[in-house]
């Protein structure tokens, strides 16, 4: 019988069955940052142990840096501590810091794809939920805690019980205007923000077939919205030519033995599942959330939801306390629903294809009066090439303050943050109260083109309508 | 090497409801407590702005209610703990005095945290959610003994079945639930893995792209 790319991949890497049942897992590739890591050396030198294999830790810095002056010391003494805590870190144990000087600073979901550290077949962790990100390359990538950080510098292993697999299918032609985003957004307010407990995601179908990597990184980026603690794509032709010819790549007689490997881990055709699900690619409209849970969500066409129409009292009780907290009410719609800021960023949309596919659109128009609006590349390279293709300046004549890279208001843990009760439409990944750095700011998730649209008219808009002539 | 570990078997003391499905940790613990290098400024912080208006003043969550004051146990709703996954939530937990929580369901990885800092999170019924929140509501200040043997979380009059995974259970009550030492025995088989297992390699030449 055929086996799904996770159970190959986790059978590659177990080492054993621990005493009480888990199994002990050999991760392939670690990330950290300044955020969860600190406590784990600390843990280490507390008990006196060295990092196992530091060859296979890698080092950024992301969610404190603040994105518009990146001169040390910082203006924030704390995020100082941090920074030079991780470099320290990193010294002693002989582990790669992308640090700020070495053009490949960025957002860990950013630079491992980019960078060409995360590949098919791998474990891959790092503390920070949004790990799940590298699935889209074919690898099973997960977050941990801090705790757990220590165990992987420690021994390079973890303990984990195996998830279940669920092939999530979208089939069929995405409609113009409909991205990654729209398609993850979908998928979370279908099957719910609790639905994928207990699974990872396979996401397979021929739109997915059809995507560029960056989008599958959005895709896989969302998994953990969903709560199935990672998501993949198998690995395919799209996935083997992203990834040629990047630094920490294989090449030479290397890649093609390496091609031949990471095509052995894709999930076979008889491959059985613990569940499916198929999506009609057609049925996804631009998509936009409304509430406080990234599975409250809409078509931008769609009125918000009765609440006669929750499925249970829960489920009643939590869109009321959303739609209090946001202002909103059922039956209203979402477009001209005017935004205070406008955010394009984060691990989740802060790739050199959300800036390509947006910055045409803003050639020749300008953020509406009274908006801010940020553009924060998600990594050095990408802001780099930027640069060089035309990108950062359409953005800045638009009217776009374009900034440096890190994960900025993804989660205001830098000076990046919304006041007051201001309405944010934004291409990162949680509309958490409290998210983006105001206990009662409010955050609209949406893909980067409706982000775009929302900046050009100062309100929620369908970009169709924005962009009328364009062929999105 | 880490301290030896005790098993943890049974907690006995108040509960106090934090209820709502999709409890995140951004609300658990909001992010600007994150930065710092420690766990240590932790404690009393948790659900910090569920709890507390920008001015400081009182929400009057239960939590702050004084007949909830010490409460070893929370009570929470379905995927407890989505979101983050940072630490620092679990961490917020039990350095302010709380030794369990109970609820319908745990996000996977607060799940995972939880259980590596000795902090059992454990799944009742939606309709022993009810029963056990409506006990709050009418007799706040109820002793609860939870149980992990028996799986039993009882008031003195009802038993509520818990549910955990057979695992972390089996870490719990045999003090391994701190992982670390259990997973430096395999040195051997994780060496091999190590020599065989492709890991990125950084190629000069290519470096010009």
């Amino acid at each position: 019988m055929g086996k799904t790319l996770f159970q190959k991949v986790w059978e590659a890497h177990t080492v054993g069955l621990l005493p009480d049942g888990r199994t002990q897992l050999f991760i392939a590739t670690h990330f950290v940052h300044e955020v969860t890591s600190p406590q784990a050396f600390a843990m280490l030198r507390e008990s006196g142990l060295p990092v196992l294999h530091p060859e296979r830790t890698f080092a950024t810095v992301d969610h404190i840096i603040p994105t518009d002056d990146q001169r040390e010391p910082f203006a924030d003494e704390r995020a100082q501590k941090m920074i030079s805590a991780l470099r320290r870190n990193c010294r002693e144990s002989g582990i790669r810091f992308f640090d700020l000087p070495s053009g490949q600073q960025g957002i860990v979901h950013m630079i491992g794809p980019e960078l060409g550290i995360s590949q098919p077949g791998m474990t891959i962790v790092c503390g920070d939920s949004h790990t799940a990100t590298h699935g889209a390359l074919g690898a099973i990538a997960m977050g941990i805690g801090s705790t757990q950080v220590r165990d992987v510098l420690a021994t390079q292993t973890l303990a984990l019980s195996p998830l279940k697999v669920r092939q999530v299918r979208v089939e069929g032609l995405l409609r113009p205007g409909v991205s990654a985003k729209d398609v993850a957004l979908h998928i979370i307010n279908l099957l719910g923000a609790q639905g994928g407990l207990g699974y990872a995601y396979e996401f397979a179908g021929s739109a997915i077939e059809r995507m560029d990597m960056d989008g599958r990184l959005t895709l896989c980026n969302l998994a953990i919205e969903g709560a199935a603690r990672c998501g993949y794509v198998n690995p395919d032709e799209t996935t083997f030519a992203y990834l040629k010819g990047r630094p920490y790549a294989p090449q030479g007689a290397d890649w093609d033995a390496a091609v031949a490997r990471w095509r052995s881990f894709a999930s076979d055709a008889d491959a059985t599942y613990d569940d499916i699900v198929r999506i009609n690619a057609a049925d996804i409209e631009p998509t936009v959330t409304w509430g406080i849970s990234p599975d409250m969500s809409v078509g931008i066409s769609a009125p918000l939801p009765e609440l006669t129409q929750a499925k249970n009292d829960e489920q009643r009780r939590a869109w009321q306390t959303a739609y209090d907290y946001m202002k909103f009410a059922p039956g209203e719609s979402m477009q001209g629903k005017k935004v205070d800021v406008v955010f394009i960023g984060s691990c989740t949309n802060g790739r050199i294809q959300d800036f390509r596919t947006v910055a045409p659109l803003l050639r020749g128009r300008h953020v509406a009066a009274g908006v801010r609006a940020l553009a924060v590349p998600g990594s050095q390279m990408t802001a780099k090439l930027c640069e060089e293709e035309g990108i950062a300046s359409i953005f800045r004549s638009a009217g776009f303050e374009w900034r440096l890279p890190g994960c900025s208001m993804c989660l205001a843990m830098n000076p990046d943050k919304l006041t007051g009760d201001q309405l944010c439409a934004s291409t990162s990944n949680r509309n958490f109260k409290g998210r983006q750095g105001s206990p009662a700011g409010r955050t609209l998730l949406m893909s980067p083109l409706m982000a775009a649209a929302a900046a050009i008219t100062g309100c929620v808009s369908n970009p169709h309508q924005v962009f009328p002539n364009t062929q999105l | 090497m880490p301290a030896t570990l005790q098993p943890i078997t049974r907690i006995i003391g108040k509960a106090v409801p934090v209820p709502g499905a999709n409890m995140d940790t951004d609300r658990i613990i909001p992010a600007r407590f994150l930065k710092c290098v420690t766990f240590d400024e932790l404690t009393g912080k948790m659900f910090y702005d569920e709890r507390f208006n920008s001015d400081g003043t009182s929400k009057g969550h239960p939590i702050d209610a004084p007949q909830h004051t010490g409460a070893s146990i929370i009570i929470g709703g379905e995927n407890f703990g989505c979101g983050s996954s940072r630490e620092h939530a679990p961490q917020a937990i039990k350095r302010s005095g709380v030794r369990a929580v109970v609820a319908e369901s745990f996000a996977e990885i607060f799940f995972g945290n939880s259980s590596g800092i000795g902090l059992p999170c454990v799944c009742v019924s939606p309709a022993d959610l009810t029963s056990i929140n409506a006990k709050l509501t009418t007799q706040p200040e109820t002793e609860w003994t939870l149980d992990l043997r028996t799986m039993q979380l009882t008031d003195g009059a009802i038993a509520y079945a818990l549910h955990m995974p057979a695992e972390p259970r089996e870490a719990f009550l045999t003090g391994r639930w701190d992982t670390v030492t259990e997973l430096m025995n395999a040195t051997a088989r994780v060496e091999e893995l190590a020599r065989s297992l492709p890991a990125p390699a950084y190629t000069p030449l290519n470096h010009a792209r």
